[in-house]
C-alpha cells in the first residue's frame, strides 16, 4: 500500500480584496510504503502547503488525499485530529520540544494528548530513546541537550504514534553540515528499518542521497 | 491536564506574580465578608438568639424596638390564639453604663433586654437587680460579682454570669428581669416610660405558620415577623449588607480580571507550542482544560494562603476592638466566588486557543 496519494492536488487562498492565491496547483504524488523523498523549492513555492495537506493540517480546497489507504479528503476538523494522531509524524523546523518537560516525557506528550496507551505508550518511548542514543539523556529537559539530541527527540516523538508517514521540515537548517548528515542518516536508518515513508522539506542540496528521489516544486506545481 | 500541572510544578515562578495578587485579593474579599459577618453579628444576636416562631410589634413601629408599644389586651388575644404554645414580653433600653475601675467618662454601651421567655443561652430571668451580660462587655471590664449602674440615674444591676453572641447594635446586651428592666427604663428614660404589662414586642412559640395568623387576630394592630425577618428589620442591617456585598463583588469582577488578563498573556506567549501541540493532535478542548485546571490551581493556592493570614488576623486582633468575625463558611464561600470567578476569567483565552492554527507550526502557510 502506497504511504501518500495525491491525486489533482489544489489549495486555493482567498485574500481579503476577493482576489485568489493559488498555493498549489493540481499537484499529483505517490509516495511508496517506504520511501523518502525530498521535496525541494525556494520559499513561497508551496511545499509547507503539500506538507500540511499531506499531514491532515491542512484541507485541500479540491484534489482527493489519500494517506496509507485512507482517503480524508473529506474529513473535517475533529476527523483530522484524530488522523493526526494515529498517522503521521511531524518533525518541525525549529524543533519545538516543550521547554518544561524532559526528553522522554515529550516522547510520551503524544500519548497522553492523544490516545492515552498509558504502558505501552511509556514502553515505546524508552525503546526509542534507546535506539535514538537518548537512554542517558532521557530525564533532561531540551534546554540542557545539545542541538543534535533534540532533533532526535524531535524524531522519537514523531515515531511515538508509530505512523505511516512522518514530514521533515527542513530538519538540518539550524544544523553544521557534520551534524545535518548525522541526523539525516538517522532519519534514513530509521524510516527504513520502520518500513515508514518519509517526506523532507529541504533547501539543502547536500542531503539529497539520503533520500530516495527528489520532487521539485516551483509556484505551487511539482516536477519529479 | 498532566502537562498543566507539570507546568506549574516545573515553572512555579511564572505562577508566582499571578498567585500573590490574587492571595491578596481573596484576603481582601475574606477580610471584607469577616468584617460584613462580625458587624451582622454584634448588631442582631439579641433577636438572633430568640427562640420563638414570631417576634410581634405594634403595626405602627416599623419592627423598631425603641417606637414598638404592645399593650396588655393585644398580649392576652395573641395567647387564646390556637398554634400558640407560649408568648414572652421583651424590652429594651440603651443606655450607658458605669463600670467600677473605669474612669467617669469612659461608659460601656450596653443594650438592657427584660424578657420572660429565655433566649437561647441565656438562664431564666434573674432575680430583680440582677442580669446576665455579653461576654463582649467583659472587654469594658465587667465581671460576675460586679455591680454596674445604668444610665444617668445610676440604677444599680448586679451581674451574674455571662452570656454568647447576644450584642444587640454592637453594644453588649444585659440580661434582666421585666420589672428590673421596665425600673430602669423608668429612672432613665421617663418620656419612655411603659405601664405595668405594656411590652416593647412579644416572643411568641408555636406553629411554624403563627407570624401570619397573630397578625390577624389582632385586627392589624401587630405586625409579625419571623425571627431572621425581625433581624434583617433592625435598622442598619439591611444597609450594612448590601454595602458590603457590593463592595465584595466589585473584588470578585477585579479578580475576574486579573485571572483573564494573566492568562490571556500566557495563552498568547504559548501560541507557539498550542501550535505544534494541535499538529501533534491535541485538541482545542485538551489545551483549554490546561487553561482552567491552572486557574483553579493558582486560585485555590491563593484561598488557602489567604485563608491562613484570616486566621492569624483573627488571633492577633484584641477581642472587642474590631468586628472581625472570621468562619469556616466565609472562608470557603469567598473561595469558591473566587473559582467562579477565575474559571469565568479563563473563558476570555478560549476563543485564543480555539484559533491557533496547527499549520502554524509548520512555517508559513503559503
Amino acid at each position: 500500500m502506497n504511504a501518500l496519494e495525491l491525486t489533482d492536488v489544489r489549495k486555493v487562498y482567498k485574500m481579503g480584496d476577493d482576489s485568489e492565491v493559488v498555493a498549489l496547483d493540481r499537484a499529483s504524488l505517490t509516495i511508496g510504503s517506504d520511501e523518502i523523498i525530498a521535496l525541494i523549492g525556494p520559499s513561497g513555492s508551496g511545499k509547507t502547503t503539500l506538507c500540511s495537506i499531506a499531514g491532515g493540517i491542512l484541507r485541500a480546497t479540491e484534489g482527493r488525499v489519500v494517506v496509507a489507504g485512507e482517503d480524508i479528503s473529506g474529513y473535517n476538523e475533529k476527523e483530522l485530529t484524530r488522523f493526526r494522531q494515529r498517522m503521521v509524524g511531524f518533525v518541525f523546523q525549529s524543533v519545538n520540544l516543550v521547554p518544561f518537560l524532559t526528553a522522554r516525557e515529550n516522547l510520551l506528550v503524544v500519548d497522553e494528548l492523544g490516545q492515552r496507551r498509558g504502558k505501552a505508550a511509556q514502553q515505546r518511548a524508552d525503546e526509542l530513546m534507546e535506539e535514538l542514543g537518548l537512554a542517558d539523556r532521557a530525564k533532561n529537559l531540551p534546554s540542557q541537550l545539545s542541538g543534535g539530541q533534540r532533533q532526535r527527540v524531535a524524531i522519537g516523538r514523531a515515531l511515538m504514534n508509530d505512523p505511516e508517514l512522518v514530514l521533515f521540515d527542513e530538519p538540518t537548517s539550524a544544523l553544521d553540515t557534520k551534524l545535518g548528515e548525522q541526523v539525516m542518516d538517522l532519519i534514513r536508518t530509521e524510516m527504513k528499518r520502520r518500513g515508514t515513508a518519509a517526506i523532507v522539506v529541504t533547501h539543502d542540496e547536500r542531503i539529497l542521497h539520503y533520500c530516495d528521489r527528489s520532487v521539485h516544486i516551483t509556484d505551487g506545481v511539482l516536477a519529479a | 491536564m498532566k502537562l498543566a500541572l507539570r507546568e506549574m510544578r516545573r515553572r512555579p515562578s511564572r505562577f508566582v506574580t499571578a498567585t500573590v495578587i490574587l492571595s491578596l485579593i481573596a484576603a481582601l474579599l475574606m477580610l471584607l465578608g469577616g468584617l460584613l459577618d462580625g458587624l451582622i453579628q454584634s448588631s442582631t444576636g439579641a433577636l438572633r438568639a430568640q427562640q420563638a416562631q414570631a417576634i410581634v410589634y405594634s403595626s405602627t413601629s416599623q419592627a423598631s424596638l425603641v417606637r414598638s408599644r404592645i399593650d396588655p389586651d393585644v398580649r392576652q388575644a395573641i395567647e387564646q390564639l390556637d398554634g400558640v404554645t407560649a408568648v414572652g414580653g421583651l424590652g429594651s433600653a440603651q443606655l450607658g453604663a458605669r463600670v467600677p475601675g473605669n474612669g467617669p467618662r469612659d461608659l460601656a454601651d450596653v443594650a438592657l433586654f427584660g424578657y420572660e421567655l429565655p433566649p437561647e443561652g441565656v438562664p431564666e430571668p434573674p432575680a430583680d437587680g440582677q442580669a446576665y451580660a455579653d461576654e463582649i462587655l467583659k472587654a469594658d471590664g465587667v465581671a460576675e460579682g460586679m455591680t454596674i449602674q445604668l444610665g444617668p440615674a445610676r440604677i444599680p444591676v448586679e451581674i451574674v454570669g455571662f452570656v454568647k453572641d447576644t450584642a444587640y447594635n454592637g453594644q453588649g446586651s444585659l440580661w434582666a428581669s421585666a420589672a428590673t428592666w421596665r425600673s430602669v427604663l423608668a429612672a432613665n428614660r421617663p418620656d419612655a416610660q411603659l405601664a405595668d404589662g405594656v411590652f416593647q414586642a412579644l416572643v411568641v412559640q408555636g406553629d411554624a405558620d403563627i407570624a401570619g395568623r397573630i397578625d390577624a387576630a389582632t385586627g392589624g394592630a401587630t405586625e409579625s415577623l419571623t425571627v431572621d425577618d425581625a433581624v434583617n428589620a433592625i435598622p442598619g442591617v439591611t444597609e450594612q449588607q448590601s454595602t458590603f456585598n457590593q463592595i465584595i463583588g466589585v473584588t470578585i469582577v477585579i479578580a475576574l480580571v486579573v485571572i483573564a488578563l494573566f492568562f490571556a498573556l500566557l495563552t498568547v506567549e504559548r501560541s507557539g507550542m498550542y501550535g505544534v501541540l494541535k499538529a501533534l493532535g491535541a485538541r482545542s478542548g485538551t489545551l483549554f482544560g490546561g487553561v482552567v485546571i491552572q486557574a483553579v490551581v493558582v486560585t485555590a493556592i491563593a484561598s488557602v494562603l489567604a485563608a491562613v493570614l484570616m486566621v492569624v488576623l483573627d488571633a492577633l486582633i484584641p477581642p472587642g476592638s474590631i468586628p472581625l468575625q472570621i468562619t469556616a463558611v466565609r472562608i470557603l464561600l469567598s473561595a469558591a466566588l473566587l473559582l467562579v470567578a477565575a474559571i469565568a476569567g479563563c473563558l476570555f483565552s478560549l476563543r485564543r486557543v480555539l484559533r491557533v492554527d496547527p499549520a502554524s507550526a509548520i512555517g508559513t502557510t503559503v
